[in-house]
């Protein structure tokens, strides 16, 4: 991966899907979050219901970036990180605006991560970043599959250093992600989405 | 993990199929969320199996028994009784008491879906001894769910959950008095369905039929972009009684709507709205 400096578009959204274990990626992702990338991410976490507001206010405390739940309808912003609701899967509409689905649940998953993936990848194709991390199902990878296919940069957390290996491990094997995400290169990679060189 | 090799859906072809769908069979689909409507569409197609996307459109236009699958399919019925026990709690605690001042209590169940919303108001009405003097309206676009409304029957499964729902929303009694198990499904008690009347009704193209103290729509607007939103609200305005109740999903609001400077949510920030300007 390391062949491959710099990205062929420039990202007009990130996606980050986490299962168990994800949070403390996050909360290292969060800092390196730059307003100069004019983008905004949206992650779709599996949860339990209620905490909304002390999550937003955790991971508030980390970053530039306004942190707020993704509303039905509403535009998507730039330096807006947005977290999927509990109990809804987040769809992206062409007119880049969220729209919010209480359907059947994916890979056992409301919101999935698969759900948001190909939605977003049908959206931007080649401007999209997916980001997966750690979590103990298979969820989100299909989705890697087809931002892949659509010309997306797929960047997935080193299992090795994941508290829950198997979602990640289940990435590598059906997916080659462009950057493997660990601790240390956090923000090497997202100054790479910044368009600058490794 | 397999690959699975599918046709997908283009915005384009979505198109076709949403003109069809109005042209020949009157579903108007045209102002639903394009993103939520080909998701769903491209799951049907991999599901059913259909090799090319003009063997989709052919059935689709000839077989009216496949229609009527696709519109099963296409329209979302995933539903519970007693979602966010909060909501319900609420509707106890701080609708109820105020719906029970009116001498008869005409309730909308709008795109009720297979009914688990509508026996729980049933519910909560019963043990306020109010549903004698109720009337429970229960509308959907998709007739096959309706009659699973009518015999009150859901899987026995889900009962657990339900229960617990029903004791975290402030249900006090023993929650499967309410109903009979029948191998894997469950029976609810014919006196609580006695109250519901139940009619097709698509909030697309369909008017307003009556006067309501009591809308329930949850989670169905969700489906609609922004202008069928704005225009659904505006029926359920039209059908709304002064100082009646709108209910929303947990993540619909009134916000930036046509109606919103004449509904006032409750204090609690449940998604309750009264109207309090006629």
């Amino acid at each position: 991966m390391e062949d491959k400096p710099l990205l062929q578009t420039t990202p007009r959204l990130i996606v980050i899907g986490g299962s168990a274990g994800s949070l403390s990626m996050v909360l290292k992702i969060l800092p390196h979050l730059d307003v100069k990338l004019q983008v905004p991410v949206v992650t779709v976490f599996h949860r339990k219901s209620s905490d909304d507001t002390t999550l937003i206010e955790v991971l508030s405390t980390r970053t530039c970036f306004e942190v707020s739940e993704i509303e039905d309808k509403a535009g998507i912003s730039p330096n807006v990180f947005y977290i999927a609701p509990a109990d809804y899967h987040v769809l992206i509409e062409k007119d880049y605006t969220f729209t919010l689905d209480d359907s059947e649940k994916i890979n056992y998953s409301r919101p999935s991560i698969d759900v948001t993936f190909e939605s977003a990848a049908d959206v931007y194709g080649a401007n999209l970043v997916c980001i997966l991390l750690s979590g103990a199902n298979a969820d989100g990878v299909n989705g890697l599959k087809i931002a892949k296919q659509k010309g997306g940069c797929v960047i997935v957390q080193d299992p090795a250093f994941a508290e829950v290996p198997y979602m990640p491990q289940q990435a590598m094997t059906h997916v080659t992600p462009d950057y493997i995400l660990r601790p240390d290169n956090v923000r090497e990679i997202l100054a790479v989405l910044g368009g600058q060189p490794v | 993990m397999e690959e699975e090799v599918s046709i997908q859906i283009t915005d384009a072809e979505l198109e076709i199929i949403l003109d069809d769908l109005l042209m020949i069979h009157g579903y108007d689909f045209t102002s639903y969320s394009k993103a939520s409507l080909k998701r769903r569409m491209n799951r049907l197609v991999l599901h059913d199996k259909f090799l090319s996307f003009a063997e989709f459109r052919y059935k689709l236009r000839a077989e009216p028994e496949y229609l009527q699958r696709f519109i099963e399919e296409i329209t979302v019925n995933v539903t519970e009784m007693f979602r966010d026990v909060t909501f319900y709690k609420t509707v106890r605690e701080q609708v109820l008491p105020v719906l029970a001042t009116w001498p008869l209590i005409r309730i909308w169940h709008a795109g009720c879906s297979t009914g688990e919303e509508v026996y729980s108001m049933a519910i909560l009405l019963k043990e306020a001894n109010l549903l004698h003097k109720s009337l429970l309206y229960a509308t959907d676009i998709n007739p096959a769910v309706l009659a699973n409304v009518r015999d009150g029957i859901f899987p026995l499964s889900m009962m657990k959950q339900y229960s617990e729902n029903y004791i975290q929303s402030g249900g006090k009694k023993d929650f499967s008095s309410y109903y009979t198990a029948l191998y894997n499904v469950v029976k609810f008690d014919e006196a609580l369905g006695s109250k519901i009347i139940l009619s097709t009704h698509n909030l697309v193209s369909d008017g307003s039929f009556n006067e309501f103290q009591l809308i329930m729509c949850r989670n169905v607007m969700i489906y609609f972009d922004k202008e069928l939103q704005d225009r659904v609200l505006t029926l359920f305005d039209d059908s709304l009684e002064k100082l009646g109740f709108l209910a929303l999903g947990a993540k619909e609001s009134l916000k930036f709507s046509a109606i919103s400077s004449k509904y006032k949510q409750l204090e609690n920030r449940e998604k309750i709205w009264r109207k309090v300007v006629e």
